[in-house]
């Protein structure tokens, strides 16, 4: 059972209230994964134990990627293993340049001297060519989530975490980043977390429900989006 | 056993004084987030107050329960209307210009008052505990002490301003959803603050010898008070008044008054370092 | 053009000028007066570092002042001769904000407690030092003196000469070598890789991290390279003044430096410099009269600054600097991208 993610007996809880309820979780090499659910379905809370973003003790289960255990791992100890992950409020930097931005994370991985090549790579294949001069704090929110994504491109991860990636995109940016989550997926695992049911529909993927803490099914994008369980998960919740 | 009774007393005392110092700046940290470093000069300008009017044959308790408070109060309201109001949600920059200001105030004040120690005396004697002389006027500060936080427990819990106040103290939002003006309920908690502080200068006047300098004295503990407190104004500020006025006179008596000190700042270095939002940060979330 | 270039970016002109000046101006003036005035600008310069490029405000700077100044003197009159005592000076402090900081920063407290430990750890010092009278407190030879200090030890000698020891014009000119060097030297750490990932840091720290940098270990660098730059101030005041008191560990002295460093421009290496020359000789022409109290001009004008220019004077005048220029170069046009500096604007310090 060699998976890229594993998570055994995964729990989180804040105060009285159980966000992740062990949670037993798996993903492929190479596959693409989608995790929906409702909001306070604990997916966002998943997101954040995986990428270490949350001290973990081990009543809180155990972690696996790639066969590492890295429960309890600092952000930065995670990432360096070749992950890379957006966050689902654009965590990136306002003050400076895209340039600037995507240069100080390929010069981790390429050194000095292979950033600036790297740079122009993401840029080129994201189409932020015209905008590197820009200071990213002026551009639009869709424009933010495209640079973040170049960010984490750019170090060449072999696994991906995206939450919420097409929040604040128009219908031409999401469209292009659905063509670039299809690639990054030749070469790398990714995680997408997102609640939107038609942004998951047009990936076409595996999606893995979250519903109070726990998964309530797993299956390709077709059936489990057409699934009357998942659904009235969705609509009881908004009807609340 | 008498000994025991003067332990305790003094503990009592330095909880009181600290949590006498800190309620103004609690008040005005826990509403409103701002960290006034000045505070230590509103403790200072209370009692030069109550001295002036001493001198001026005013009651004494009058000088410092209401002159005290009302000078110093309407020198907040000036300060936040010409300084604070225009750096809200900006902490550090309100940090700079509070110590700005501090300095300003230390400066008026010795172009005023002179760089001479000015003093009162103290209105009530000592009296006798066992084999010990006990100085009177500590008790009278304990006492303050109690009914301030009484009051202000009060307030919060069973008035209207209470209620707006603990709104406050979660954003201004709530404030504004409340039917307030959150810029209103700013003006008047600094105000408040102010004079609290201004109260607690009138009060300890009469213990040392005041100099513009003195304020410094009170900022540094009452800083750490409030901060290791955490956000909740009087479980937080008791609390850590608890704690440090505690570790304080006990090291104090088992060493000497220097080491004392320390041992609180180190204290404080320590809790922050393990409750980074404070000791009700983690423990009291209600907001009183 | 590549921002990050106005950070690394050295401008070897203007260095030299300056140097030339330093150079010469004891042909024209007593050096008394600037030799502190150089002083205070080096100190100023490590918070200026630290704080302008990283974002990491220590409210007790004046610690590392101090203990530089004390390690110098505790150690020259137990040793005898001045070259280890000063490489002390510099060492004692950086390892003492390696642990704080290491504490600090790898316990992921937030810039407004970091304000507190630092000021809290300054004024334990200045506690701890002020009560330190009687002979029962002495590090080898040296008696810590409590409030009055430690005065007459010898001042820096010629390495491996110890009787010619340094006073006057030397010592102005050591001191002016000092500011320079450092200078060099932060210049340099901005150009390198270390020194981007601290604006990162700066701009982003989740970002930063996101990138698989190591943060709290930057951030502890920087703090104790800064301890080190303001151990060496404090260690060529001692030299200066001729005698080390708790004063340097004081608020007064921590509140100096900052109001220097945030009136002179945050942001930039040459702002505090400057600040803390133009101030420091304030300080110093006020010091001379008793009308108006010092702390009222300080006061006032770090108020003022707060309010009306966050980011100190010299980076305002950089902008009136750079809209002139472009006005005057608007023929030329450039598809405009708005130039921005590398400082962080007003509320970012959070």
């Amino acid at each position: 059972m060699s998976g890229v993610v594993e998570t055994h007996e995964l729990t989180m809880r804040f105060g009285g209230v159980t966000a992740v309820n062990a949670v037993n979780f798996s993903l492929r090499e190479r596959e693409l994964r989608c995790l929906i659910g409702p909001n306070g379905a604990g997916k966002s809370t998943f997101f954040k134990c995986l990428t270490g973003q949350y001290p973990m003790h081990h009543e809180n289960g155990r972690i696996l990627i790639r066969g590492t255990d890295v429960t309890g791992w600092n952000t930065h100890e995670i990432v360096r293993l070749g992950i890379g992950i957006k966050t689902q409020v654009p965590s990136i930097m306002d003050g400076l340049t895209v340039q600037e931005n995507l240069w100080l994370s390929a010069r981790r991985i390429h050194g000095w001297a292979g950033a600036g090549g790297a740079v122009e790579e993401v840029a080129a294949e994201l189409r932020l060519g015209d905008i590197l001069r820009r200071a990213v704090g002026e551009l639009s929110h869709g424009q933010r989530q495209m640079v973040e994504i170049g960010v984490v491109l750019v170090q060449n991860p072999w696994l991906v975490l995206l939450d919420e990636p097409a929040a604040g995109m128009t219908g031409n940016e999401v469209e292009r980043l659905i063509g670039v989550i299809r690639r990054i997926n030749q070469n790398a695992s990714v995680i997408v977390v997102d609640h939107d049911m038609e942004f998951v529909r047009m990936l076409g993927s595996r999606v893995t429900v979250f519903h109070q803490g726990s998964i309530l099914v797993e299956g390709s994008a077709e059936r489990v989006l057409d699934d009357p369980t998942v659904r009235e998960v969705y609509i009881g919740n908004r009807a609340r | 056993m008498d000994y025991a009774g003067v332990v305790g007393l003094e503990v009592l005392y330095m909880i009181a004084f600290l949590a006498l110092t800190s309620a103004g700046l609690a008040i005005v940290f826990g509403m409103m987030r701002v960290i006034n470093l000045a505070h230590g000069e509103f403790v200072m300008l209370g009692g030069y107050t109550t001295i002036a009017c001493y001198n001026a044959g005013i009651d004494i308790y009058f000088a410092m329960l209401v002159v005290a408070p009302l000078v110093v109060g309407i020198i907040g309201l000036i300060v936040e209307r010409t300084i604070i109001r225009f750096l809200y949600g900006r902490m550090i920059d309100t940090m700079l210009a509070t110590w700005g200001l501090s300095l300003l105030l230390i400066g008026l004040v010795t172009l005023i008052f002179g760089n001479t120690a000015v003093s009162v005396p103290a209105p009530i004697s000592g009296y006798q505990l066992g084999e010990y002389q006990m100085g009177g006027y500590n008790l009278f500060i304990i006492l303050v002490a109690c009914a301030l936080f009484v009051a202000m427990w009060g307030v919060l819990r069973f008035t209207r301003a209470g209620l707006i106040a603990r709104g406050a103290m979660q954003g201004a939002e709530v404030v504004s959803s409340l039917g307030y003006d959150p810029r209103k309920v700013y003006m008047i908690t600094f105000t408040a603050g102010a004079a609290l502080s201004g109260l607690a200068g009138g009060v300890l006047a009469p213990l040392t010898g005041l100099l513009p300098s003195a304020g410094g004295a009170y900022i540094a503990k009452a800083f750490i008070t409030v901060i290791t407190g955490g956000a909740a104004v009087i479980s937080g500020t008791l609390s850590s008044a608890v704690i440090f006025g505690t570790v304080d006179q006990f090291v104090s008596f088992a060493t000497d008054p220097v080491v004392g000190e320390i041992a609180m700042l180190a204290l404080a270095i320590i809790l922050l370092r393990l409750m980074p939002r404070g000791i009700t940060g983690r423990f009291f979330r209600d907001g009183t | 053009m590549i921002a990050w270039q106005s950070v690394g970016r050295m401008r070897w002109g203007w260095f030299l000028v300056a140097a030339a000046i330093l150079a010469l101006l004891p042909l024209a003036a007593d050096t008394h007066t600037p030799t502190v005035l150089l002083i205070w600008a080096l100190f100023a310069l490590s918070l200026g570092m630290m704080w302008g490029y990283a974002g990491l405000l220590s409210f007790g700077h004046s610690a590392y002042f101090g203990l530089g100044a004390y390690t110098y003197a505790v150690a020259v009159i137990n040793i005898g001769e001045s070259t280890l005592p000063l490489l002390l000076a510099v060492l004692v402090p950086a390892i003492v904000a390696g642990v704080i900081g290491a504490m600090m920063f790898y316990g992921r407290i937030s810039d407004v407690y970091m304000g507190v430990i630092t000021l809290v750890v300054t004024l334990i010092l200045f506690k701890f030092m002020s009560a330190t009278a009687g002979d029962a407190y002495v590090i080898g030879a040296a008696r810590l003196g409590g409030f009055n200090g430690i005065p007459g030890f010898q001042t820096l000698n010629v390495p491996g000469y110890p009787d010619i020891s340094l006073f006057g014009l030397p010592t102005y000119y050591v001191c002016a070598a000092a500011l320079l060097l450092c200078y060099l030297v932060c210049r340099w750490i901005l150009a390198r890789s270390f020194g981007r990932v601290l604006v990162g840091i700066r701009e982003n720290e989740e970002r930063c991290e996101l990138m698989g940098y190591n943060v709290p270990a930057y951030k502890t660098a920087i703090f104790a390279v800064a301890a080190a730059m303001a151990g060496l101030a404090g260690c060529l005041f001692a030299n200066w003044a001729e005698i080390v008191t708790p004063r340097l560990f004081s608020l007064g002295q921590a509140a100096e430096v900052l109001i220097w460093v945030i009136v002179g421009g945050l942001g930039t290496l040459i702002g505090p410099i400057l600040g803390a020359i133009a101030l420091g000789y304030v300080k110093i022409l006020l010091g001379e009269q008793t009308v108006i109290d010092n702390s009222l001009i300080l006061g006032a004008l770090l108020i003022v600054v707060v309010l009306g220019i966050p980011r100190g004077v010299v980076p305002a005048l950089q902008r009136v600097w750079a809209y002139g220029s472009r006005r005057s170069r608007r023929r030329q046009a450039q598809p405009g991208t708005a130039r921005r500096t590398l400082g962080p604007s007003p509320g970012e310090q959070r």
